[in-house]
């Protein structure tokens, strides 16, 4: 290929650290591509780990924005690497750092795993109805108003990126914050007619500061959702409901 | 080394193997479910369009039952399955889709009334059941005779394992995250757990269990452009192969998805045709009736496969910098439907090719998309060759899905399958005694991974692994696609063969012991090599051509010699192709013998017994029986004691 031929030459400074290696402290790390048709940071990252250095961790699963595996800081914004055409950007130049807030396995690779984990297990993020528990499923099911469906799903889209999570200050300063994410999945519940707990149960888990009243209202989370979910209305749906429970 | 006891070890996160390990777990047995990544996060959150399940409630799924259900997945398998095993399945769909109902999941649901649809390119008015309104609704998909796919918008594999893996987290089940499986554990023909690599450590753990089930999917990622996750390296069958004593079944059985996005494969759902879209060619001219006058778009996947790149072939296709492609338009939903019902589609649409499927079409081809065949296993879901080693979902080849699977039916499968093999398993614990495998041969195994990885990291020189990583997945692509021959094939193979000796000699760059991504890569890609080789010599050596497996030099399919399952066995180190054989299909146990798939034109060659078990089904069928019993007269099969109720329908009961 001709030098006119090739695309724009980019920069990716990166932050690199494994912890795993006694010693090894975080630095930036410059890597430099000529841009291809349709190049994202999926397609980048994985040219620079095949052609420039074998030891640079992150992660992709389904590189189409579905599984939320890949959330990373780009040029200072929490974002799906994934799905991030470098194209979009005027500039050359990309700084990539892994999501704060979470435990760094290596360069942009963190384990959200662990956090997601600990907030269904804090929410209780399943369907609490014991005496469906074990229902009879040979019969034709319960039925449900269509509307109601939609709504549920509507709440259901969130993929626990943690983007929300990184662009929250609250989160950010106070670790046990439930944070946006973890407000949508109870709403989720809350609006699910087969979840039978009530308002009393719900102010149990986020009636305090580490739930909905911690909430400063900077809304980093509604900004940088990358399904636009809803958070604005929901968490004040929520505090409204927890006022009066 | 650390050694972690356990009962019933289930690898891979997935719905597959969360849903045998809910079920192991809930009779009592001490459950360990180990993962790449976290479960939510597995390739079965990226299926769209849905589930079948032969509910029949809508009015276009009216009269639907097991019988169709099976019927379309016999059919659509071109009579390659195990059909008991399709009988199971479809007897036991209705209840997950009900269960997974009680256990959350937002299904989609029937609105009484009028409501507007597209078919065959035009605006349809159906009227839904008053009685109807509230129960799961469904869509249509390709190959089925009814509108039969229960779904969630297009989110359904998405709401299915947010509900699985909070139903695992419930019931308390541990999910070992970052754990990758690097070997069997197998002494004395029976399998005792699995060496383990902990991916952020680089360490070497042993699980030592009683029963050990394998659900870790298809290997999508041996071809280079694959609808499927970057995980999808087919792991779990690779280290079942490198046993030695367990087969792969139907490896050369693979799907070509008619509609994924140009150039970067990812995945528009079915249901976009399902919901009325239509395929174009380069003049805008919608082509697929003139091949398939009845079904059209909806034809089974892997001749809707077919007749786009036969178009292609005849120049229609539209240039583009990455080869030619074709057109799906959905505009014809209108923008309302679209952004309900298909919006994951409007954002991949969006994101990945910046235009916007309410008013533009989508560049589409062909591409990899599922593997029917893997561990070949029993009605129960044990791999054959090896007690107390079990297989669920698109890993496993239980055989459900023959030489097609069909839209649908694959989280269908992954649910149905760890509801009806985690009652199998848990069968299984409870007979087998207690873990008394001999430490000194766990050792054993665990220092012959420990040696594998000293080596590469120890050469100073020697092969790439990504070179040989893409080398192999261009191969598969250019030699062992939608249309095959022997000359491609043998060209493949033997490449394949050559790439597989280079590979012994990888050296990896990055000598760090722990989190490791080349070193990972490098251990992954000897064994996709082996799988890749496992592809192309069974479709080498199958003559015929039948269901996705399309041989330009052998167009019939030949029931006569080929109605057999192919079976792998990799039974040393040092080969560098697997021993096959194959195993029969009794056309005399068929419910349904050998017929014809109604697409193109009937050439098949027949088997000799065909007849005789069609005069055998005529003579019983003209004695009235309900069709229940009919049809257990015709192929008895058995589910596990909780599955066996009927299934109840609206005006109909369990009829």
């Amino acid at each position: 290929m001709s030098e006119q031929q090739k695309g724009r030459l980019l920069t990716f400074s990166i932050l690199r650290c494994n912890p795993q290696i006694e010693g090894d402290t975080p630095h930036m790390q410059d890597f430099q591509l000529h841009e291809t048709e349709g190049m994202t940071l999926f397609i980048a990252l994985n040219k620079i780990k095949e052609e420039l250095d074998s030891s640079l961790q992150f992660d992709f699963v389904c590189r189409a924005g579905i599984c939320g595996s890949c959330a990373m800081v780009v040029n200072g914004k929490p974002v799906l690497a994934c799905r991030t055409l470098t194209a979009k950007f005027s500039n050359t130049t990309f700084t990539l750092l892994p999501l704060p807030g979470f435990e760094l396995i290596g360069d942009l690779s963190v384990n959200t795993g662990k956090t997601m984990r600990a907030m269904s297990e804090r929410l209780q993020s399943w369907i609490h109805d014991d005496e469906k528990a074990n229902a009879d499923f040979n019969v034709i099911e319960e039925r449900m108003e269509p509307e109601i469906a939609d709504q549920i799903y509507e709440l259901e889209r969130c993929i626990e990126c943690g983007c929300c999570l990184s662009a929250c200050g609250t989160w950010r300063m106070r670790p046990d914050f439930l944070g946006a994410m973890g407000f949508m999945r109870l709403a989720r519940f809350y609006m699910d007619p087969r979840d039978k707990r009530s308002d009393a149960d719900y102010y149990e888990v986020i009636g305090d500061d580490d739930g909905v009243f911690g909430c400063m209202s900077l809304m980093g989370c509604e900004d940088h959702c990358p399904k636009d979910l809803p958070h604005q209305t929901q968490i004040a749906f929520l505090r409204r409901k927890m006022v009066k429970a | 080394m650390d050694i972690i006891y356990t009962d019933s070890l289930v690898i891979g996160g997935g719905l597959a193997g969360l849903r045998a390990a809910v079920a192991t777990k809930q009779r009592g047995i001490d459950t360990i479910v180990l993962s790449l990544i976290p479960a939510k996060r597995s390739h079965s959150a990226a299926a769209q369009g849905g589930m079948q399940a032969s509910l029949a409630t809508t009015i276009k799924g009216e009269g639907d039952d097991e019988d169709l259900h099976f019927m379309d997945t016999v059919k659509g398998s071109d009579w390659g399955c195990d059909q008991k095993v399709a009988r199971m399945f479809s007897h036991v769909a209705p209840k997950a889709v009900r269960q997974l109902a009680n256990w959350g999941v937002p299904w989609s649901r029937v609105k009484k009334g009028d409501r507007d649809v597209i078919i065959n390119g035009q605006k349809v008015t159906l009227t839904e059941k008053e009685e109807a309104h509230g129960l799961l609704t469904a869509r249509d998909f390709g190959g089925t005779k009814k509108w039969r796919t229960c779904f969630t918008a297009d989110g359904t594999g998405h709401t299915m394992l947010y509900a699985m893996d909070n139903k695992a987290i419930e019931e308390g089940i541990e999910v070992h995250e970052r754990k990758e499986a690097v070997a069997l554990i197998c002494d004395d023909g029976r399998c005792h757990g699995a060496i383990v690599r902990d991916l952020i450590t680089g360490k070497l753990i042993a699980y030592i269990s009683k029963a050990t089930t394998m659900a870790t999917g298809g290997y999508g990622r041996i071809y280079s452009v694959s609808t499927n996750a970057v995980i999808c390296e087919g792991m779990g069958m690779a280290l079942a192969l490198e046993t030695g004593t367990v087969p792969l079944g139907n490896m050369e059985a693979v799907q070509f998805h008619p509609t994924a996005i140009v150039p970067v494969g990812i995945l528009t759902t079915e249901g976009c045709r399902g919901d009325g879209g239509l395929l174009r060619d380069v003049d805008g001219h919608r082509f697929m009736p003139e091949y398939e006058p009845e079904k059209k778009e909806l034809a089974s996947r892997d001749v809707v496969s077919r007749r786009m790149i036969e178009h292609i072939r005849k120049g229609k296709g539209v240039p583009s910098p990455y080869g030619p492609h074709l057109w799906l338009d959905i505009t014809l939903l209108g923008k309302e439907h679209i952004e309900k019902n298909l919006r994951e589609v409007q954002e991949i649409c969006e994101y990945f090719l910046g235009i916007d499927p309410v008013k533009d079409w989508i560049p589409v081809r062909p591409t990899q998309h599922y593997s029917m065949g893997g561990i070949r296993t029993d009605e129960t879901g044990e791999a054959y060759g090896l007690k107390g080693l079990f297989a669920v979902g698109e890993v496993a080849c239980w055989d459900m899905h023959g030489f097609n699977r069909l839209g649908g039916n694959s989280v269908a499968e992954t649910v149905v399958a760890g509801m009806i093999v985690g009652e199998y398993i848990a069968d299984y614990c409870e007979k087998a005694p207690e873990t008394s495998i001999d430490m000194a041969i766990v050792k054993q195994h665990a220092q012959k991974e420990q040696d594998k990885i000293d080596s590469l990291l120890s050469k100073t020189q020697g092969e790439n692994t990504y070179e040989i990583r893409n080398e192999m997945q261009k191969i598969m692509m250019d030699y062992v696609g939608i249309f095959r021959n022997g000359e491609d094939l043998e060209k493949a193979v033997a490449s394949l063969r050559t790439l597989l000796e280079r590979s012994k000699n990888i050296c990896v760059q990055n000598k760090v012991t722990s989190s490791n991504p080349e070193l990972t890569d490098a251990l992954r890609v000897q064994r996709m090599l082996k799988l890749a080789i496992c592809v192309a010599q069974g479709a080498l050596q199958r003559t015929e051509s039948r269901g996705a497996h399309s041989r330009e030099d052998y167009p019939q399919r030949n029931d006569r010699d080929w109605l057999k399952r192919t079976l792998a066995l990799w039974e040393n180190e040092d080969q560098l192709d697997p021993t096959l054989s194959y195993e029969d299909l009794d056309v005399m146990e068929m419910e349904i013998p050998p017929g014809f798939r109604g697409y193109g034109a009937d050439n098949t060659i027949p088997h000799e017994k065909t007849q005789d078990r069609l005069q055998e089904i005529a003579e019983l069928s003209e004695r009235t029986f309900d069709r229940h019993t009919l049809q257990n007269k015709l192929m008895p099969f058995e589910v596990p004691e909780i599955y066996k109720e009927k299934n109840e329908r609206i005006g109909r009961g369990v009829k």
